[in-house]
């Protein structure tokens, strides 16, 4: 009754192609726009920003990046933790070789570096698919978290091998280090998601974004219709690790403010945020924002409930709440293997309808 | 649509927390039951929890007010410490002890800027020692540095004075607890003329067959070794197996438990970890806990470990904090104490031998005052030996000091590196 395209009359072609083409859609945005710039901001607390928002925020943006190259183009990566690492290890160079410079740069800058290791990376996808691909950005994985501990250039030559993020600020306010108040962390966060949730969703539908599909759906055909294979899986690639690089800049940064390169930027990293992409919805961006949610909220709301409600051990609530997200996913993935953005567009098919299926 | 979903677990979350009671002495305890280092963070979480409970039951509390230990498992990673420091701030915490030196790097900043005590007995990062710099870490008696050491001062006394020429071997967790004595060993190869070389195990250290290989062609006269939870056993069944001389391999404390050699069996025999307490239930407060704690049924987790090497750790922790919090009441002449009179309780510390032993711990720890400047305490250890056959520790040596000399400079420098990093002056002048 209310979600449907009847009675929507476009007059222009801007109208007729924009990301959200049904009034219900665009109200929802905007409403979850101005909660999330305007009123969270003003309540938000120490406990919601570091222990939930934030992290989901991050992981948010860092889920947008691998379902690019895994989800839009079809190359299976698990060095996302690798590419993470580059990322924060670049912030944590830049800020400390130049402090003046506003910490805004430094992200994006350690998001293009991020990108020219992750094309580094990415050549090997020209010759090997599949499988024999992920092989590949797993010697990334486990390549970069090495050099990060060998080479003591890359922590200053502390003598723990960890970085530590100093305090760095913008407009005055402090956005890394531990003076930072709770709504800047959240808005420094989330403004970087909204941009880069608008570029990738804009990337994909044009021009690049259907190249990409190309050649996740059948390399050889899309090869023969004029796709170029070296500069989409490269350009897939680089657009992807520099989103991911962005995500591990924060990560570091402005959630953990100090980190070790094996424990933060691990292998089972990269597969956390795959299994964020499998479970969310591989090609869709509402998709990673799902499967960030499911897997960063879920055991945080578990773990509030059996041990804050329920009043169980911790170690008792801590095996329940691995088992409940096991199975959780194990149900999603048989129910819906096409994660949770499948499950939003099959409601969304039945609310076009509704209450008059026939 | 996203931000839907995220208000739904704000309802439900909100509901869930809002029932936490408020208590006038809220110590929380970051704790690890499971995961690879559960191992280690079972025995301490239960030590330490029971120690405040026999304080509770037997004493009604300190100075009248009831402690009270929330737990929160961290599962000795650092985004779930995060999480586990933020929810347990808000109730009042008063000092900090995680068990974790990664997620202890993490909270020093944060821990500065909302002024609460960060106490951090034999871990952490050791240059919080110097107070001048870290106003509100503390990590008497003992840490990394001084471990390394005391090691080193053994291996001397062992061999007439001189390493000479000798080969040392370092074992290491490669992450920052690992890393912490590598410079401090470095600095002392330079000064007694052995050669060092460092083998870095990758956590959680299930794997090791490389590095013992590594061990084997190159022959050390000596293994130290600075392992945590799982990787211990897997370290101390490889020595085993090469067949390593077992008192030529020396842990640090956190490699020195029950757990750890008990599954080498027989081949474990003659291994020697650093200790900095005693070892043993011989202590009259022993008689207490069972009667006040383990025969009430009020023990944490299942009552196992009571007497063991850890737990005995983990409740020589509680009891540190007991004290501090105790002076603090003293100094500020009330018993509803806050974070900061805490703070100065335990920069006005004292712990003497007559303490220890109305404490019902006679010749258990080290005696130790703290000052403006120092926090960090002596820095002495003892070495304790496994009998395989008789399924204990034995101290084999008296209290041992470290070097001064050597780790003087070194806590200097890197503090002055942390107080530049952060914009920190130095205070106590």
């Amino acid at each position: 009754m209310l979600y449907r395209e009847a009675g929507e009359f476009k007059t222009s072609y801007a109208q007729d192609s924009q990301t959200f083409p049904i009034w219900w859609d665009r109200l929802w945005y905007q409403v979850a726009l101005v909660v999330g710039f305007a009123i969270l901001p003003f309540v938000i607390n120490d406990y919601w920003a570091n222990a939930v928002v934030v992290p989901f925020l991050i992981y948010a943006i860092a889920a947008i990046g691998l379902n690019i190259l895994t989800g839009y183009c079809g190359q299976v990566s698990l060095g996302t933790g690798g590419f993470m690492a580059v990322g924060a290890y670049a912030v944590y160079k830049l800020m400390t070789a130049f402090p003046d410079v506003p910490i805004l740069i430094h992200v994006i800058l350690a998001g293009a570096i991020t990108a020219g290791v992750g094309v580094l990376f990415g050549l090997p996808s020209l010759r090997i698919k599949g499988f024999y691909l992920a092989v590949a950005t797993l010697a990334a994985q486990f390549f970069l978290v090495w050099l990060f501990n060998k080479v003591p250039w890359f922590y200053n030559y502390s003598a723990s091998g960890q970085i530590t993020a100093p305090e760095r600020t913008m407009f005055g306010i402090a956005v890394t280090g531990a003076n930072t108040p709770a709504w800047a962390k959240y808005l420094f966060c989330a403004a970087f998601l909204f941009a880069l949730a608008w570029i990738a969703r804009n990337l994909t539908r044009g021009t690049i974004g259907r190249k990409w599909m190309a050649i996740r759906d059948m390399d050889i055909a899309a090869e023969i219709i004029g796709v170029n294979p070296l500069t989409t899986k490269l350009s897939a690639f680089a657009v992807s690790s520099f989103f991911i690089g962005i995500a591990g800049a924060l990560f570091f940064a402005v959630y953990l403010g100090a980190a070790e390169v094996g424990e933060a930027f691990g292998i089972q990293k990269s597969f956390l945020i795959l299994f964020m992409i499998i479970i969310g919805g591989l090609g869709s961006i509402f998709g990673s924002f799902a499967g960030a949610a499911f897997l960063v909220l879920l055991p945080v709301f578990l773990k509030n409930v059996l041990v804050g409600g329920l009043g169980w051990p911790s170690d008792l609530a801590a095996h329940i709440e691995l088992m409940i997200v096991g199975a959780l996913i194990i149900g999603f993935l048989i129910l819906e293997p096409h994660g949770l953005a499948q499950l939003w567009r099959v409601l969304k098919e039945k609310l076009r309808l509704w209450p008059f299926p026939h | 649509m996203r931000k839907s979903f995220t208000l739904l677990a704000a309802t439900a979350l909100a509901a869930a927390t809002a029932g936490a009671a408020q208590a006038d002495l809220v110590v929380p305890n970051l704790s690890y039951r499971t995961g690879p280092f559960a191992a280690g963070g079972i025995p301490y979480a239960d030590g330490f929890q029971d120690y405040f409970t026999l304080l509770n039951e037997r004493d009604g509390g300190i100075g009248g007010e009831i402690v009270k230990t929330p737990e929160c498992e961290t599962a000795y990673n650092t985004e779930k410490g995060v999480e586990c420091y933020e929810a347990t701030k808000g109730q009042g915490a008063l000092v900090y002890n995680p068990l974790s030196t990664g997620i202890t790097y993490q909270l020093i900043p944060k821990m500065q800027a909302d002024g609460i005590t960060l106490y951090t007995p034999g871990y952490g990062r050791t240059s919080a020692a110097n107070g001048r710099v870290f106003e509100w870490v503390f990590n008497y008696p003992a840490n990394y540095w001084d471990g390394a050491s005391v090691a080193i001062k053994y291996l001397l006394d062992q061999n007439g004075g001189s390493l000479e020429g000798k080969k040392i071997a370092l074992l290491y967790h490669n992450s920052a607890y690992g890393k912490e004595p590598i410079r401090t060993l470095e600095d002392l190869s330079k000064k007694h003329g052995f050669t060092l070389s460092t083998l870095p195990i990758d956590s959680p250290g299930q794997e090791q067959k490389s590095q013992w290989l590594q061990v084997r062609r190159e022959k050390p006269d000596y293994v130290l070794f600075w392992g945590w939870g799982v990787m211990n056993s897997v370290a101390i069944q490889e020595a085993a197996n090469i067949r390593f001389p077992m008192e030529n391999f020396i842990g640090i404390w956190w490699s020195g438990s029950e757990n750890d050699v008990a599954p080498a069996g027989a081949g474990a025999n003659g291994y020697k970890s650093l200790t900095m307490h005693g070892v043993g239930a011989d202590y009259p407060v022993y008689a207490d806990l069972k009667q006040y704690v383990v025969d009430a049924g009020k023990a944490a987790g299942d009552g196992s470990n009571v007497g063991t090497v850890i737990y005995s750790r983990g409740m020589y922790a509680a009891m540190v904090i007991a004290e501090a919090i105790r002076k603090a009441q003293e100094l500020a002449g009330t018993s509803a104490v806050n974070a900061a009179q805490v703070r100065d309780g335990f920069e006005a510390l004292e712990i003497t031998e007559a303490r220890m032993k109305e404490l019902g711990l006679p010749d258990f720890g080290q005696p130790f005052k703290a000052t403006c400047a120092d926090h960090g305490g002596p820095g002495m250890a003892r070495i304790q030996q496994w009998d395989a056959s008789a399924k204990r520790w034995t101290l084999v040596t008296d209290w041992i000091a470290p070097d001064d000399a050597v780790l003087d400079p070194l806590v200097a420098a890197d503090s002055a590196a942390y107080a530049k990093e952060a914009g920190l002056s130095e205070r106590c002048n």
